[in-house]
Formats: C-alpha cells, sequence, structure tokens
C-alpha cells in the first residue's frame, strides 16, 4: 500500500517537474536512518525518483515552508500533503500566508504516522534497519536480532485519534482516501478535566517543568507564523529562552503560545511530536478546540479556506467567561 | 498564615467609559470597597491581552478582574463581545491547568453602576481572600 | 582496580549517599533522567538520559547576583546558591568527555567561578557502553565508549560493576565504598570492553570522520556553497544546542521584580534570533549563517582555539532530537571526508 503511494508519488512528481508544472517539490527524504525521514526541497525529477520517501515514517508538516518557498521559488511549488496537512495548508490559505496559484497540491492518502520514540522504546536497543510490511515494521536491531513491531502498537497518539482521513486541499489525489480513525480525540482532554485543580496543576507543572525553551513548537507550528514572535523580543519583557524556578515562564510561553493559535490550531500535533522533552503540547490546543466547539458549536480550523475563526467573530448571546460555557 | 492579616493583592482592568466611571461613581458616592484593588484603565475590555492576566499573576497579583461595559453597550461597538470570548476560553484553560478558576472573573459594569461596581469588588476581594495567596502562577524571582 | 557485585549495587549507591548528594540515571515515562538516588531507586537501562548532565555544572538559567536600590545607594545581592558535594553515577563516556570542553571554556582564565565551585564539588562516575545506540558516533572524536573517563570510570562485566579511579578525588571516593568493593585484576573487565569495541565497529555511524575539519579550515568550509542546502529545511529552534552536552554558549540578563533587579544567565542558542543580538544588530541575519555558524564552532574554530579539540563527543543527542533530522552528522558527511578514504 505504502510502496504503491511512493511509487505513484515519485511518478507523478517527476512528470510534473520535467512537463514544467512544478519547479521545485516539497517532499520528505532518507535522512541517516530508516526512521529518520527528513523534509526537504527536491529540485530535479532525477532526485525525486531516487529519493523521495512516502512511507509511515514521513511525519513531518511540509505546509509551512510554503510560505518562504513560494516567495523565493520561481513557477510553481510542488507540495505532498497527508490529510491532516491539508488543513493547516488551507489554514495559512486563510490568513494569506501564500498565493495558492503558486502552489500545485498532491494528496496523499495516509494511515498514519509512527512515533519514533515509542518504536525505539518498543525496540529496547539500537535500530540497524526498518523494512515496512502490511501492518508491521520488520526491525533489525544492533545486536543482529528480528524483531516484528505491529505498526498499530507504534502510531503517533495524534494518528490515533485523527480528526480526519479526508484531504480538504489538493490538485490531485495519489490514491484513494483512507477510512478515519474511530478514536475520540477529547478522551483524553476530558480525562484531565475530571480531575480536581490540585491534581491537573500537579500534571501540567510535572509537564511544563521539563520545558527546555527550545522553541520546536513554536518553530515547527503552522499556525505560529509570525515574522517576529512577541518571544523573540527581547525587550518585551517575556523570556524567550530561560526557563524560571517554578516553571512561570515556560507556563507563560505555553498559555499564551496556544491561546495565540487557538481558532487557528488544526491540531495537527507537530507541536508535541517535535518537542524533545514529550510534552503533550497538543493537549493545550485540544483544549481550546474542544471548548471552542462546545461553547460556541463545532469548528475546525482548515476545513475550508476563508472561514472566520472563532476569535475573530461573536454572537450576542455567546457564554459568559468563567460559567463553563453556560450561558 | 493567619487569614485574618492577609490582604489579597487584586489587579482590576477596567475599560474607560463604563467601568472605570463606575469605580469613579462608587468613589462619589463614598461606597467602600478594599484598598487592594488597583485599577488599571484600559481603553476597552478587548484591549486587555492574556499576557497581561499573567504578568499580573506573575508581579504577585492573587486574583484579576476585567471590567467591561454591558454586553451591547460597548463605546467601539464589539469590544466587549470579543473579550468576552477570549476570556471565556482563557479563563477556562487556567482552570485546566489547575490554577483556581475563582482567582479570575470578568463583570460588565456600567457607568452609572457605582454600587455595583463597589459590591462586585468586595465580593472578588472577599473569594479571593478566602483562597488565600497565589503559588499556582507565581514567579519566584520576584520575591527575591 | 576494584569491583563490587551488581547484586550489591544497592548498597553501593547508599554508601555513596552517605557522602555526597548522588544522582543517578533513573528510568520515566518519558525518557531518562538524573534523579537524587532514594533507596529502591533503579538505575536507567536506557543507554543515556534526555539531557546531559551539562546542568549540573552549568544550568540552563542561573542567578548570578541581585541589585536592591535603597533610596539613593544601590545594595548588591549575592544570590549564588553553593552546591553541597555530589556524586553523579552512570555519565557515559562521551558527557564525560563534554566536561573537558567545558573546563576549556569555563575554567580557562578568567576562570568563571560559578562554573569551578560546581566542578571542584563534584564527582562523576563513569559507565562504559554495553549497549549503544544507532545514534552514537563518539568514536569519530577518539572516545572510546568501553574505557569512559571522569574521576571513577566504571564498567559492568559478567556479575560485576569494575571500578577504576582516575583521578584523586576518585581514589578518595572510593576509599569510601571499601565496605562493598574489593580489590580486583584489571584485565578482569577486558572481556567486556572487547565486546563493546565490536559492537561499537558494526554501529551504523562508525564510519563518520572528522577528516576535512580542524584547524585551518575556516576559510574553505566558511564560503562553502552547501551550506544553504544542508540549513534549507531547519527550522531554527534550539532543540539541538539545548540538548548538547558541549554547547556553551550563553546570555546574561536582567530581570526588573518590582523591589531590584536579579542579574542572571541562561543558555542561549546560535540558532535563535537575538543570538550575539548588538546595537547594530545580529550578525546572522538568516537561518544558513546561523546553521553555519553552529556547526563551524563545534567543528572549526573550537579546535582551532583549542589544540586541535573538536566541541562534538557524538552523544547523538541532535541526531534523535532534531525535529526536522538536521544534525551534525549530516553536515560531516556532506562537507568532509569519509574514514577510508
Amino acid at each position: 500500500m505504502q510502496k504503491i503511494t511512493e511509487d505513484l508519488a515519485r511518478r507523478r512528481a517527476a512528470e510534473l517537474m520535467r512537463a514544467g508544472e512544478i519547479s521545485c517539490l516539497l517532499g520528505w527524504k532518507k535522512g541517516e536512518f530508516d526512521y529518520d525521514v527528513e523534509p526537504t526541497v527536491f529540485y530535479t525529477p532525477e532526485e525525486v525518483e531516487r529519493e523521495l520517501v512516502c512511507n509511515v515514517f514521513s511525519a513531518a508538516n511540509l505546509s509551512k515552508y510554503l510560505i518562504s518557498l513560494t516567495r523565493k521559488a520561481e513557477g510553481r511549488v510542488g507540495i505532498l500533503l497527508k490529510p491532516c496537512d491539508s488543513f493547516s495548508f488551507n489554514q495559512l490559505l486563510t490568513e494569506h500566508r501564500f498565493d495558492r496559484e503558486r502552489v500545485y497540491a498532491l494528496g496523499l492518502p495516509c494511515e498514519g504516522t509512527v512515533d519514533t520514540f515509542l518504536l525505539k522504546e518498543r525496540v529496547g536497543e539500537g535500530i540497524y534497519s526498518i523494512k515496512i510490511k502490511d501492518g508491521a515494521l520488520e526491525v533489525e536491531t544492533l545486536s543482529g536480532e528480528v524483531k516484528e513491531i505491529p505498526l498499530s502498537e507504534v502510531y503517533a497518539e495524534r494518528c490515533l485519534v485523527c480528526k480526519s482521513r479526508r484531504p480538504v486541499a489538493y490538485d490531485e489525489m495519489l490514491g484513494e482516501v483512507t477510512p478515519d480513525a474511530d478514536e475520540d480525540r477529547f478522551a483524553q482532554v476530558e480525562k484531565l478535566e475530571s480531575m480536581t485543580a490540585e491534581e491537573r496543576y500537579a500534571f501540567w507543572q510535572g509537564e511544563l517543568s521539563r520545558c527546555i525553551r527550545c522553541n520546536a513548537c513554536r518553530n515547527v507550528c503552522p499556525a505560529c507564523s509570525c515574522e517576529r514572535c512577541v518571544f523573540d523580543n527581547p525587550t518585551s519583557g517575556v523570556e524567550t529562552k530561560a526557563p524560571s524556578e517554578d516553571s512561570f515562564e515556560e507556563k507563560m510561553f505555553h498559555i499564551i503560545r496556544a491561546f495565540h493559535v487557538a481558532g487557528r490550531c488544526t491540531d495537527c500535533g507537530e507541536c508535541s511530536r517535535v518537542c524533545p522533552e514529550r510534552i503533550p503540547l497538543h493537549l493545550l490546543n485540544r483544549k481550546f478546540i474542544k471548548d471552542i466547539n462546545s461553547f460556541y458549536g463545532d469548528y475546525t480550523a482548515g476545513a475550508e479556506v476563508g472561514s472566520r475563526a472563532p476569535l475573530v467573530s461573536y454572537t450576542k448571546d455567546d457564554p459568559e467567561p468563567g460559567q463553563g460555557g453556560q450561558k | 498564615m493567619q487569614m485574618t492579616d492577609y490582604k489579597p493583592k487584586i489587579v482590576a482592568f477596567c475599560c474607560n467609559w463604563c467601568s472605570y466611571a463606575g469605580a469613579d461613581l462608587a468613589g462619589n458616592n463614598r461606597l467602600s470597597y478594599p484598598a487592594e484593588v488597583k485599577i488599571i484603565r484600559v481603553p476597552c475590555s478587548c484591549r486587555v491581552n492574556p499576557t497581561f492576566i499573567l504578568r499580573a499573576f506573575q508581579r504577585g497579583a492573587d486574583g484579576v478582574i476585567i471590567c467591561g461595559c454591558h454586553p451591547g453597550d460597548c463605546h467601539y461597538t464589539s469590544g466587549n463581545y470579543f473579550a468576552r470570548r477570549r476570556m471565556a476560553l482563557l479563563f477556562s484553560m487556567l482552570d485546566y491547568l489547575g490554577i483556581e478558576r475563582e482567582r479570575t472573573r470578568v463583570e460588565w459594569v456600567s457607568a452609572a453602576e457605582g454600587a455595583k461596581f463597589a459590591a462586585t469588588m468586595n465580593d472578588f476581594v472577599s473569594t479571593v481572600a478566602a483562597l488565600g495567596e497565589n503559588r499556582r502562577l507565581e514567579d519566584l524571582r520576584c520575591k527575591k | 582496580m576494584k569491583r563490587c557485585p551488581l547484586s550489591r549495587l544497592e548498597d553501593l549507591f547508599a554508601a555513596l549517599a552517605e557522602s555526597y548528594k548522588l544522582y543517578i540515571p533513573t528510568d520515566g515515562e518519558k525518557g531518562s533522567s538524573f534523579t537524587l538516588w532514594s533507596e529502591g531507586a533503579e538505575i536507567s537501562r536506557r543507554l543515556n538520559t534526555a539531557r546531559p548532565p551539562k546542568d549540573f555544572f552549568f544550568p540552563q538559567s542561573e542567578d548570578l547576583m541581585g541589585f536592591k536600590t535603597h533610596g539613593q545607594t544601590v545594595e548588591l545581592v549575592d544570590l549564588r546558591t553553593e552546591k553541597e558535594d555530589f556524586a553523579l553515577f552512570g555519565v557515559r563516556a562521551c558527557d564525560a568527555e563534554s566536561l573537558n570542553i567545558l573546563d576549556r571554556v569555563f575554567l580557562s582564565e578568567p576562570g568563571d567561578s560559578y562554573y569551578a565551585s560546581r566542578r571542584e564539588k563534584g564527582v562523576i562516575f563513569t559507565l562504559a557502553c554495553n549497549k549503544p545506540a544507532e545514534t552514537c558516533f563518539c568514536t569519530a572524536f577518539g572516545i572510546d565508549p568501553s574505557r569512559p573517563g571522569g574521576d571513577v570510570s566504571c564498567i559492568e562485566c559478567g556479575e560485576y560493576l569494575y571500578l577504576e579511579p582516575l583521578t584523586q578525588k576518585g581514589e578518595a571516593a572510593l576509599e569510601r565504598l571499601s565496605a562493598v568493593t574489593e580489590d580486583c585484576d584489571s584485565a578482569e573487565a577486558e572481556p567486556q570492553r572487547e565486546k563493546i569495541a565490536k559492537t561499537v565497529s558494526r554501529l551504523p555511524l562508525a564510519d563518520l570522520s572528522t577528516e576535512g575539519f580542524g584547524e585551518g579550515k575556516t576559510d574553505e568550509l566558511f564560503s562553502d556553497e552547501r551550506w544553504a542546502e544542508l540549513s534549507r529545511c531547519c527550522i531554527g529552534c534550539g532543540s539541538c544546542t539545548f540538548v548538547c552536552p558541549t554547547c556553551q554558549c550563553y546570555d546574561i540578563k536582567d530581570f526588573k521584580n518590582g523591589s531590584g533587579v536579579v542579574r542572571y544567565r541562561c543558555w542561549d542558542s546560535c540558532m535563535y534570533s537575538d543570538f550575539t543580538k548588538m546595537s547594530a544588530g545580529q550578525p546572522r541575519t538568516d537561518q544558513t549563517s546561523r546553521f553555519r555558524q553552529r556547526f563551524m564552532h563545534k567543528l572549526v574554530y573550537f579546535p582551532e582555539n583549542n589544540d586541535g579539540v573538536f566541541g562534538c563527543v557524538g552523544c547523538g543527542r541532535c541526531v534523535a532530537k532534531c525535529p526536522v533530522s538536521m544534525n551534525i552528522v549530516k553536515v560531516m558527511r556532506t562537507l568532509g571526508g569519509k574514514k577510508d578514504e
């Protein structure tokens, strides 16, 4: 299945490039290891045919790169979009961050991506190579042992609760749309909500105190597309890089960041994927999404281009603050 | 800590057109409310950025209250409607992070409601006083 | 050389904890970290901690001093917190070597007294890597993971933990462990060292070499056109710098707390837009030059100023943590040579 998609993507992208339809392609290629698949820009059809990788390790959301690439590149930019990335793509369009005419989007079917941390934990030792089979990974370890690991055990959490596998933006779809995930994506948020305030505080204090202020969550986030972030302004009085005792700065950063992307966050889960300390940052964003849905009616950022985000609109009978959504 | 001596620090963001005038009226009418309430005048309740609220807590506030015109009466037509959405989400988020929800409040106070202003502040101060000092959003560097 | 049966590891920790605040790597759900030892704490089975032990000597942020104003006078407040004697057990060879690199920066004249006092108070028990990871490449920098440095070099072999003091501080520490250790022949641990050497030679990054980098390469590498391609997808976050055991850049800032000023120092990252910002602005205005700075510093400038010693120890953390798989390995492969060439 994956191999078929990859072959198709390689062929189509190379064709488009040869026909002059696109000048370059945003895609993924293999890094140092089999699981280490990195975002890249291809400029020649030969590179595409040789190196393009579309598999369970193609986890990075490429849509944010369009902002800079469409400004630099000549002609149209090709991009591979997983269904979740297509929501970010639409959201960026809604915010006029790039010109739709300058992009040719190839939609990819997706059954989920692998959380490499989980995979490494599951394997328990150094990984030498990985073969992707139907529904499982065949991992050869450094000690020479071969382990078969079911994909279902190492899928990223964001994929198990994926909001939709139906792509919302593409010029051309490569392959068939895959069925949606059936797990409830708000279950974890609800679990936290059901705790006492002390327990919730302890939970978040434990998580956020690990933050090293590397800003990976912000820099990878397609909704965080400000040219200059308030946290990068040394005169704003908010701290960019130093965690503080008792984690005030970390809380400030993560609350403000989540608030800033509230109503625009498509729940792509990149923030949690890239966190070197594995802080479940998506649970902050998901809380806002859940609240927005329950206070102001269902809204999915990026589902359609040009929709009005909940925080830039209002109705006269909105619920009052502090009432948990009661009117 | 002895509750009797403890006086919570309260920051009140008041919109220029309604609530600040309401506070004025409370003063003119000699209605008393605790001196621990520090009023910050803002052009409109929607001027209040979430960073202001977190910053107030960082700098030692034990409670933050935002006062604006009644919905429908905003001097800028719709500012308080936006503020209402923002604060509804932000307060819910603070609650989610385990920060006591009683420490934050939004109240609509018109220029004619001096009595309501004083009553609101008295009530808010006693609520926060019962919670004690803010420890969950404190910045220890401010105590050095 | 001394040895201690692995079954008595708990007793060894207890004996150490009598004289030092003892930190050992323990496993958490989200990775391993050095935590204060308490009875029953189990040593991590993962290869290495998520964050290097750098924090113990050069914490991510630390208060340097405070200023308080009283009318016309300013009072200086000493805010430093002195550490008690402490011991780190289970530091890997790469991380132990990283401290030697930090020493070159912080202990050369004029020395950094904050760092120096922590270095003085800390005893490091290193542990050989019986199970290296695929991201390891310490051998490229001449580090032998079977003979880690530090104050006491340890290796697990068979039923025993072998301990060899390398410094006076290490000898003093071992003397306090006489109840749980016994003398032994240093050859006893050899089979394990050979085993490690064999495993290491088969690592996927074993062929990585520093060929093409080092002293005198500044002009050639600085203007290399491939930096642009290498850095193209870098998102400019600081993950690599903040998980790095050798990154030592820092910023000094003032925090106005209402009653005065707290002057603190925090790690800085060359990936950030305000790195080395001066009144005229930031000298490196694009991500390519920031990216180049990071690797040029480790592979060229540092050896240039430090007798050829590279500023990387091959711990592999940046390889594992980079959100978009940009890392020093890729730079070395692209711009340098291979061992066999």
